[in-house]
């Protein structure tokens, strides 16, 4: 689809979803769709400049809708149904891309001066990788409210797809990246440890294993996973493999290490589960070099002298000691459960689709040699180890607080968070618009009663001569009490920490957060834009202004149609969105003037 | 900060410093004063390790005229480290105020295993495999021998360090065991010969108890130390039992085989010799005619093991003449095993004393006690002329030989053991002799009379007035400190009930019950979901928490810990132990949180810390009693109340007591620090058992708290948490200073000399 042109099959319908429609083939060039039916009917033809598109609407992906496609043209409607999601995302994105440039062009062309070059990068660029394209897809899809900037602004032509983009590169790059996408560890139970299930009725048991319990095998056992390379499919089929894991398996838990010995000394492959990992003792050693040095109990007991084999006290109860001929057959939990927690740790080393487990025995086996070939010299972690061991020594609360290396705070939805903040501010400024600090937004009707009655016993005390509260401020108290009081009638005895956005009925909500949002988009568009040295940025200005002016009047509706109780919020929430636009549309003229003097 | 204490000027690394940490100061220097030995308890988390570093160094520092030596001794190699690393932060504090006055030469020190750099020797796995290895490339002959013949490997790193002469030294500065090991890499000089070395010329030396404790290796290692020292040993609630175990053999049937072999192949050796040098022989005699004297002028590298017995202890004399002879020593230790071998084969129990012993041995096999007290040393020298290098070969017999210079030489505070099984598997037989030491005040008498001051100090030495008993000497000052609290940052709790309100503990008749067992999986499992980060729980043995934690997996409770924490677990195996538990830190770092299960008298126990959120809170599973039914327990029991008056029960106690307190005591590191501690049993809650626990615990624990259930104690420890991660004033609450700065230790000073 890197060229120019896209070949689908599909079926056209012509009255409507409902029409069962037309079995044929979509071409679609960059200056016109064809539709050439299997059956040659002329009426089912079609041939489309698409100059008289307008735009293009299709339906969401799910199991039980139909993939469909449907252009509004200027006078009719064309839509088509797909046999798969697949093939109508190619068409969508096409049709997307087309009807962009088209419209850029068609700005650009109102223009008598075209810069050809300048258009030529802001529109070839738009030439985009089928990955790309289905990363921005899936940005759309996973995030609602882009979608709905989205549909808005690309799709109603405000913005090119490309312009829209543009402001969200970081978006694009970061998940393009995937490294500070968060992976899914392994699980933290133990899946390794199989249990068998039995039917009850006759000696045989059950054991399952899903590929996500093989791959937790392959990486706490690396024998096992070794013993996976080397003999399947040569010598034993997947299968055969198995069984005989479950085999050693069941003799663990049986916890006979004799009779493992017994069963190992018949069969060599099954000694290698039954026997002691001996990858797993090599990377010990390994490992061991590593630790910090003021845990290290392993260089405690290379300066023992007195627990010489046979020094000191031997049978005190504190030691215990097991037969030594059966000791590499015997494998306990304890084992079992620090090689879990171990692995648990270090992370999913594998990102893969969990499916066929020769792929995933290999591509563990591969990502273990990259693993070794990545370890710090030992000369550096020396050094770390050492810095650490001092850092650990010092005594914190003796001294002055050193600067910590810290972890920026990873805040997964700013938004939300920046939201409550802007109530937050809302509130103190709704305090404050009403006169005096005593008034709390959460003063409950016993408390206010009481500061009253207090207030008036006084009175009655001091004598009016020399009043508590002046009595203009005491009205505005009062004013602000009972208006405060009627509006959160409603509200009392739900969680006071909520903001006023919370408060709102909820489409009032979402209509201005939309509306927010838009406006958002917009500006950082509006303010991008200057200044203006090329045609193509004065027809986007002029093009966001109308964008721009359209919302006024949307705003001042959602004014009107909120409920008397919040609309004094209401005003309070949009007044900034308005101040917004207002600085900008003085810009506007500000710059236009600026411009025709000039000119 | 730097202030006076009398006449020394302390230099402490520390813009501040806490009380206890300055009173602890003032005592320890008028231990110095004295001359005399101290024993000072204080609770962890309040900083004794540098408060002694500091006023130590400082100390010496000020009395230029008579440079004191510090021999600071840790129970293990990574508390080593430990102090080392602390003692950096002081001594670059001090060379920034004094300058070049301040230098200092600092080490520690320790086997080859952990300094050697030659990578042929140390990719040995045991520490005698690695001590024969070096042998094997350095022994005097060994190296004479390649002089000749140039085909013979021998070891660079000492070749160059011995060519290096009197130019080998080690600048001055504080060295970790890595920083030794770099140097050596650096220059091309063997560390561990390099340190042994440096060790006489160092101002502080940092090792293991044992270098002191065990006669072995403080014949070869402290020999050289002068009076002018102060010996420091830490975390010395354990001392007694060190010493004991110094002191203590057993011999097995593994021993005996393994030291038939090594005497046959002795007697090929001599008659190689006879055959080929047969002058060696001879000169060998002559020399044992005139005396041991051949000690003093060994090779560095030929020195090993030292005499078992206590310096004091040791015949000056010639030895005997009828062990002289090559052959006819090795005659009478075949005697001797064939002896034990005959004594391991009884069916019954057998206890009896040294000298019933040795008369016995006398009239069955006639070897004398004179001639069995010069067994290990004719040994040595008869190893020694046979040019032996493979000596981790040689082991049991050099344990045959140190079993016999112990009985010959001590007549009291020792009893012999025989024991035809273990105990607990009465099927399988197992025989045992076992020469056990019940006197801890042996072994540590040489370091008493031989430095000046000997400091013993550790978080939990209460009853303070026992220590003197057991170990037999007369501390100058003996006081135990109490912790001066900003705010409760410890809070001890005792769970005796589950959350069925059924009792918990570990008695014998109730540890196996499902309910109990149940109960404890249950406080676990809601401690987990409501701690954060590291948990540690110690049991009382490995069995026990082999048992236990594999119930818990049965019942699906260990499942649903882990859906909370990750799990680790110690085990007997020192690497898997190591790796489980920088996994833990690493997992409690990253925020994952984890549990630690470890065992109370085992590794982990004995000097891991859990400070911070390393260990937010300690579950104790019950009381870590000794195995009591163990002869040789019991058989020190005895001593102890015939000896000193101390009863059974009250030492039993006592000692469980310690190690519980022990456990939970190393969640605090400092104050800013906090922790919970639960001792699940509900014999903790009886008043005699209590007791025993160390004041800085017991001053928390709250009467409230002593008598709880699963659901309160969730309870406390979520209002616990809650408070402690409110801000708070470090510097204490007005009236109580718990942080005093230099000006506030002015200040101390000045009211204190207006009062007099």
């Amino acid at each position: 689809m890197a060229s120019g042109q896209v070949v689908m099959r599909a079926r056209y319908k012509n009255n409507g979803v409902k029409d069962p429609g037309v079995q044929g083939v979509l071409i679609m060039t960059e200056d016109k769709l064809d539709f050439s039916p299997d059956d040659p009917m002329p009426s089912a033809k079609l041939n489309v400049g698409f100059r008289s598109i307008k735009g293009h609407k299709f339906s969401r992906e799910g199991s039980q809708k139909q993939a469909l496609l449907m252009l509004t043209g200027s006078d009719k409607n064309y839509t088509f149904e797909f046999d798969k999601f697949t093939e109508r995302d190619i068409c969508r994105d096409f049709v997307g891309k087309v009807l962009g440039k088209i419209q850029a062009k068609e700005s650009s062309a109102s223009d008598a001066k075209v810069d050809p070059e300048k258009s030529a990068t802001t529109l070839h660029d738009e030439q985009l990788r089928p990955e790309e394209m289905k990363l921005r897809m899936k940005l759309i899809a996973e995030n609602s409210e882009l979608q709905k900037l989205h549909k808005q602004f690309v799709i109603g032509g405000v913005l090119t797809e490309a312009e829209f983009w543009a402001t969200r590169k970081k978006l694009l790059a970061v998940d393009a990246s995937k490294m500070s996408k968060q992976r899914l560890g392994f699980k933290s139970a133990m899946l390794a440890d199989v249990r068998p299930l039995t039917d009850g009725r006759t000696n045989k048991v059950t054991f399952s294993l899903t590929p996500e319990i093989i791959q937790q095998i392959f990486t706490e056992k690396p024998a096992v996973h070794q013993a996976f390379l080397k003999f399947v499919p040569s010598k034993m089929t997947e299968k055969d493999f198995w069984t005989k894991y479950c085999r050693a398996e069941f003799l663990h838990r049986t916890k006979n290490a004799v009779a493992a010995a017994a069963e190992a000394a018949e069969d060599e492959e099954l000694a290698v589960f039954l026997k002691q990992d001996a990858i797993l003792a090599g990377e010990a050693r390994q490992k061991i070099r590593r630790v910090d040095p003021t845990l290290d109990m392993e260089a405690d007991e290379g300066d023992d002298y007195i627990h010489l084999p046979d020094h000191g006290i031997f049978r005190d109860g504190s030691k215990e000691f097991t037969d030594s001929e059966y000791e590499q057959y015997k494998r306990t939990l304890a084992q079992d459960l620090n090689r879990h927690a171990a692995v648990v740790l270090e992370g999913r080393t594998l990102d893969m689709e969990l499916g066929d487990t020769r792929t995933v025995a290999e591509a563990l086996a591969k990502s273990k040699k990259a693993d070794l070939a990545t370890q710090m010299s030992d000369e550096k972690a020396n050094h770390n180890r050492s810095e650490r061991a001092s850092r650990m020594a010092e005594i914190e609360d003796l001294q002055t607080p050193n600067n910590l290396p810290f972890a920026p705070l990873h805040i997964k939805d700013p938004r939300e968070y920046f939201d409550s903040q802007q109530a937050n501010a809302l509130k103190a400024l709704g305090d404050t618009a009403v006169g005096t600090k005593t008034i709390n937004c959460n003063v409950n009707t016993a408390q206010a009663y009481g500061f009253l009655r207090k207030s008036i016993s006084e009175m009655k005390v001091t004598g009016l001569s020399y009043p508590v509260i002046e009595s203009e401020v005491a009205r505005k108290v009062l004013i602000g009490l009972s208006q405060q009081l009627s509006s959160t009638k409603y509200n009392l005895g739900k969680n006071p920490q909520e903001s006023i956005l919370d408060r709102l009925p909820k489409k009032t909500k979402e209509e201005l957060l939309h509306f927010w949002i838009s406006i958002q988009e917009l500006l950082k568009h509006f303010w991008s834009s200057y200044p203006i040295t090329t045609t193509y940025l004065n027809t986007k200005v002029s093009r966001l202004k109308d964008a721009m002016a359209d919302i006024y009047p949307k705003l001042q509706g959602i004014k009107e149609s909120a409920q008397p109780d919040f609309r004094h919020q209401v005003s309070l929430l949009v007044q900034p969105m308005v101040q917004a636009l207002d600085a900008a549309f003085t810009y506007y003229d500000a710059d236009l003037q600026k411009r025709s003097m000039r000119s | 900060m730097k202030f006076q204490i009398e006449d020394i000027t302390v230099y402490f690394p520390y813009d501040n410093i806490y009380p206890e940490q300055y009173s602890y100061m003032v005592e320890l220097k008028r231990t110095l004063d004295a001359k005399g030995h101290c024993l000072l308890e204080m609770p962890t988390g309040t900083g004794k390790t540098i408060a002694l570093l500091s006023l130590i160094t400082s100390y010496s520092l000020s009395k230029q005229s008579n440079q004191l030596k510090l021999l600071y001794c840790t129970r293990t190699v990574h508390e080593m480290e430990k102090t080392l690393a602390e003692l950096r932060v002081l001594h670059e504090y001090q060379l920034k105020h004094l300058g070049p006055n301040a230098r200092m030469l600092a080490l520690g020190l320790s086997s080859r295993k952990n300094l050697c750099i030659n990578p042929t020797v140390n990719s040995s796995n045991s520490r005698d495999s690695v001590d024969a290895a070096c042998r094997k490339l350095t022994a005097s002959w060994v190296r004479e021998a390649a002089v000749k013949s140039p085909g013979i490997p021998t070891c660079d790193f000492f070749e160059n360090y011995e060519r290096a002469g009197s130019n080998a030294i080690l600048p001055s500065g504080v060295y970790m065991l890595q920083d030794l090991r770099t140097f050596g890499k650096e220059k091309g000089w063997c560390p561990y010969y390099l340190a042994r070395h440096m060790v006489q010329f160092a101002n502080v030396v940092v090792y293991s108890y044992q270098y002191l404790l065990d006669p072995k290796v403080a014949g070869f290692i402290s020999k050289e130390m002068q009076r002018e020292c102060v010996v420091v040993f830490d975390e010395a609630h354990n001392i007694d039992n060190v010493c004991i175990e110094a002191l203590s053999v057993s011999v097995r049937q593994q021993t005996l085989e393994g030291a038939t072999r090594n005497l046959s192949k002795m007697s090929h050796e001599i008659d190689r010799f006879k055959a080929t040098d047969a002058n060696r022989l001879r000169a060998e005699y002559n020399r044992l005619v005139e005396g041991l004297a051949q000690r003093g002028n060994l090779a560095l590298t030929d020195a090993w093991l030292a005499n078992p017995a206590l310096p004091d202890d040791i015949l000056k004399e010639a030895v005997p003449g009828n062990i002289r002879k090559a052959e006819h020593f090795l005659n009478v230790l075949r005697r001797l095993v064939q002896y034990l071998r005959g004594r391991l084969q009884s069916e019954n129990v057998v206890k009896e004393g040294p000298v019933a012993f040795v008369a016995s041995i006398y009239a069955q096999t006639g070897i004398d006690q004179k001639m069995l007290r010069f067994c290990y040393d004719r040994l040595h020298s008869l190893m020694m002329t046979l040019e032996i290098t493979d000596t981790d070969e040689f082991l049991h017999i050099q344990t045959i030989c140190d079993f016999a210079t112990l009985v010959g030489t001590y007549t009291r505070g020792f009893s012999i053991i025989i024991e035809p099984f273990d105990e607990r598997m009465p099927h399988i037989p197992d025989p045992v002799l076992q020469l056990s030491c019940h006197d801890a005040s042996l072994a540590i008498k040489p370091v008493f009379d031989r430095f000046q001051s000997v400091v013993i100090t550790s978080g939990t030495l209460s009853p303070i007035d026992l220590y003197p008993r057991l170990l037999n000497f007369n501390p100058v000052i003996s006081r135990s400190f109490t912790m001066s609290m900003t705010r409760d940052c410890i809070c001890p709790m005792v769970l005796t009930r589950g959350s069925d309100q059924l009792p918990v503990s570990t008695k014998f008749d109730m540890r196996s019950d499902p309910g109990v067992v149940r109960n404890y999986g249950r406080l676990l499992l809601e401690m987990v979901a409501a701690v954060p980060d590291g948990v540690v729980c110690f049991f009382v043995s490995y069995s026990y928490m082999d048992g236990i934690v594999n119930s818990w997996n049965e019942m699906g409770i260990l499942q649903d810990i882990m859906q909370h924490k990750l799990v680790f677990i110690e085990t007997q195996d020192v690497v898997e132990t190591t790796l489980a538990l920088d996994n833990y830190r690493r997992a409690c770092d990253c925020g994952r949180g984890a549990v630690f299960f470890s065992v109370a008298r085992g590794k982990v126990a004995e000097g891991i810390d859990f400070d911070r959120h390393y260990g937010r809170l300690v579950i104790m599973f019950g009381v870590p009693f000794q195995y009591t039914l163990s002869r040789i327990l019991l058989a020190r029991l005895e001593y102890l109340r015939e000896t000193f008056q101390i009863k059974e029960g009250d030492f039993l106690t006592f000692d469980a007591l310690r190690q519980a307190a022990q456990c939970v005591g190393r969640v605090i590191r400092s104050k800013a620090d906090y922790g919970m501690m639960i001792f699940a049993d509900k014999r903790y809650s009886r008043h005699d058992k209590r007791s025993k626990l160390p004041g800085w615990i017991l001053s928390h624990l709250r009467e409230a708290h002593l008598n709880l259930s699963t659901d309160m104690a969730l309870h406390i420890a979520r209002e616990f948490l809650r408070k402690m991660a409110q801000p708070y004033d470090k510097t204490g609450v007005d009236g109580k200073k718990t942080l005093l700065s230099e000006e506030d230790l002015k200040k101390m000073v000045q009211s204190n000399s207006n009062m007099f």
